[in-house]
């Protein structure tokens, strides 16, 4: 088990999200957190990249806590992207890859040939080398996402959070983006967990789908197991139907009406 | 491009940041020289180097020693603290406005000293500067104080600029009652506020360089924790940054920097708003650059300033504060009216 929540609670304030939540993530397994809006899937995706602390329960990476551990420690091993982050006007692409190596950075070494060798292959794995000099705010909404990937990639961890890596962008974009994480989990054996909102997209790019609602997991899984119409109805108080994706033979939701509002 | 071409790339860029580098010590240089010689009694160079190598005690040798020196020396500690406490306040708060002063710093000194003068009767200009440093540093600690207990896990540049905003109003309403009873003090306050590096001698540049020595230090410590931080807190801690640690140093050093400026001469406005916007085209968005950069054209524009305080008005002079105001608000007006700020 590379990461794990272990009876975890996490809140905001006096809000409680996440009561007690089990769950396990294995290595070199790409892991995608579904469920509708408010369920507390990105908050926990936050609590596993240690981006918040848990009110109760524990997170352990590789079986140690990841409170007890340095942070800079942890950022050697385990990546985050948080959902829509932004940059300072002018920042290039290079520039941003760069600012991946921070942790492996003190400030009397500021850069190395490790740190050299390490942004170059970022920009190639994401296919930016080309557009390494330009501004981050030139590029079209799919290349910037690749370009914060590609910074998350520099950190040179084999284990990355996404939280909704294809947010704003088009299907097209949001495709390229999940073929680019499907490649850097098929070629290096990268562990990644994402939460993503299109249901169709995750089936046919995870191996295991974790469907969320009001902070617990009501079912985790292959895609199969997870997408059935009952549980679309159960989660997403969505009357549907799930029929066989013509393409990658993965389930896919056709979603009738909502349970509620007849 | 291939990906061995970022290579060669990066190296140029290193290139060229050490020539602008390079560049901006000259023109600080020049604007020593400038400093030094003009003035009341104009000083030739020739004369100015003998009277700080070989002095034989003429007129020339006691003006240079004794005025010149140490105000340009000022000058060149104050434009480097404010210009570097701008770029770290602006950076910071990712607010391309934000001004050393938002920490309350600028006003914890002037009421420190008004305060210090009715309270304690204190008399001399060193008095004040210690007062001043010191009201500068509990103004910033209560802001920061403040700003943490709205936050989680330590303030934000909102609660920081709120809570700066309140402490500042509240030390000014206080500063106002003040010197509306005392003559004295307002004597004093009148002077501080116009803001002014002449007629402190070296005494008082010793007294505030170990401040600015610490906080520059601090400030390059803090710059490459400053540019994680550029990309939003949860990105920062993803890199393995320390946030209330980075910020806890950032602040310590805007405080130090700008607490021992205004201590000594008082409340420079422009050149920790301006001064970063100059330095940015020139370093980019690495704070590593962008400090050090803005430090020096600190410097380069605040003794610039008061060589033109010095010539424009003879026989009398204008406060460099006033300069300042002057070439700086059209100058900012201009800036932003060129390109809108940028988004940090």
């Amino acid at each position: 088990m590379r990461l794990q929540a272990a009876g975890v609670t996490l809140g905001y304030g006096d809000r409680v999200v996440v009561d007690g939540l089990d769950l396990g993530i294995e290595a070199g397994t790409v892991t995608t957190i579904i469920g509708p809006n408010g369920c507390g899937k990105s908050t926990l995706l936050r609590a596993l990249g240690r981006l918040l602390k848990p009110r109760g329960g524990e997170v352990l990476l590789d079986g140690r806590r990841i409170d007890g551990m340095p942070t800079r420690e942890v950022a050697k091993v385990l990546g985050v992207l948080p959902q829509a982050p932004t940059a300072p006007e002018g920042l290039t692409v290079a520039d941003l890859v760069a600012r991946g190596r921070h942790p492996h950075q003190t400030w009397y070494r500021q850069w190395s040939s490790d740190d050299e060798s390490a942004v170059a292959l970022a920009l190639e794995l994401t296919g930016l080398t080309d557009l390494a000099e330009r501004p981050l705010d030139e590029l079209s909404g799919g290349q910037r996402q690749r370009a914060w990937i590609s910074m998350a990639l520099a950190q040179g961890t084999d284990l990355l959070l996404l939280d909704e890596p294809t947010t704003f962008l088009d299907l097209a974009h949001q495709v390229e983006v999940l073929e680019l994480v499907r490649n850097l989990h098929q070629e290096a054996g990268r562990t990644i967990v994402m939460v993503l909102h299109d249901l169709n997209l995750a089936a046919r790019y995870a191996d295991r789908l974790v469907a969320m609602r009001g902070g617990r997991v009501v079912a985790a899984g292959g895609p199969h197991e997870v997408l059935t119409e009952e549980l679309m109805r159960e989660v997403f108080e969505l009357d549907a139907k799930v029929i066989a994706d013509p393409v990658a033979g993965t389930p896919m939701v056709v979603p009738i009406r909502p349970l509620s509002r007849p | 491009m291939s990906a061995t071409a970022v290579a060669p790339r990066l190296h140029g860029i290193r290139r060229r940041r050490g020539l602008v580098l390079a560049a901006l010590l000259a023109a600080v240089c020049a604007a020593v020289v400038l400093s030094v010689t003009i003035g009341a009694k104009p000083v030739p160079l020739a004369d100015a180097w003998s009277a700080l190598t070989a002095p034989t005690g003429t007129e020339n040798d006691i003006v240079i020693r004794s005025l010149r020196v140490p105000r340009t020396a000022l000058g060149v500690l104050a434009g480097i603290a404010l210009g570097v406490a701008g770029a770290l306040m602006q950076g910071h708060t990712r607010n391309p406005l934000a001004d050393p002063g938002l920490l309350g710093v600028t006003q914890g000194a002037a009421f420190a000293m008004v305060a210090s003068i009715i309270l304690l009767g204190a008399q001399s200009l060193l008095a004040y500067i210690w007062f001043g440093l010191a009201g500068a540093l509990v103004a910033s600690v209560c802001v920061f104080t403040l700003g943490m207990v709205g936050g989680r896990g330590g303030p934000t540049p909102v609660t920081l600029a709120l809570a700066g905003t309140a402490v500042s109003a509240f030390l000014y309403a206080l500063t106002s009652a003040i010197v509306l009873l005392d003559e004295q003090a307002m004597d004093v306050f009148r002077f501080w506020q116009s803001g002014s590096v002449a007629g402190r001698g070296p005494d008082v540049v010793w007294q505030v360089l170990p401040f600015i020595v610490v906080g520059l230090v601090l400030a390059l410590v803090n710059a490459p924790g400053l540019n994680a931080l550029s990309l939003g807190e949860d990105v920062a801690r993803g890199l393995g940054q320390n946030i209330a640690l980075t910020r806890g140093v950032g602040v310590t050093a805007v405080t130090l920097l700008t607490g021992a400026a205004v201590a000594s001469c008082g409340s420079l406005a422009f050149v920790g708003l301006v001064v970063p916007h100059l330095a940015r085209p020139l370093s980019g968005t690495d704070h590593r650059w962008l400090l050090p950069y803005s430090g020096l054209i600190g410097a380069a524009l605040l003794l610039v300033a008061d060589v033109i305080g010095r010539v424009v008005a003879p026989p009398g002079e204008l406060e460099v504060g006033v300069v300042l105001a002057l070439i700086g608000a059209p100058f900012f007006v201009a800036l932003v009216r060129r390109r809108k700020p940028v988004r940090l």
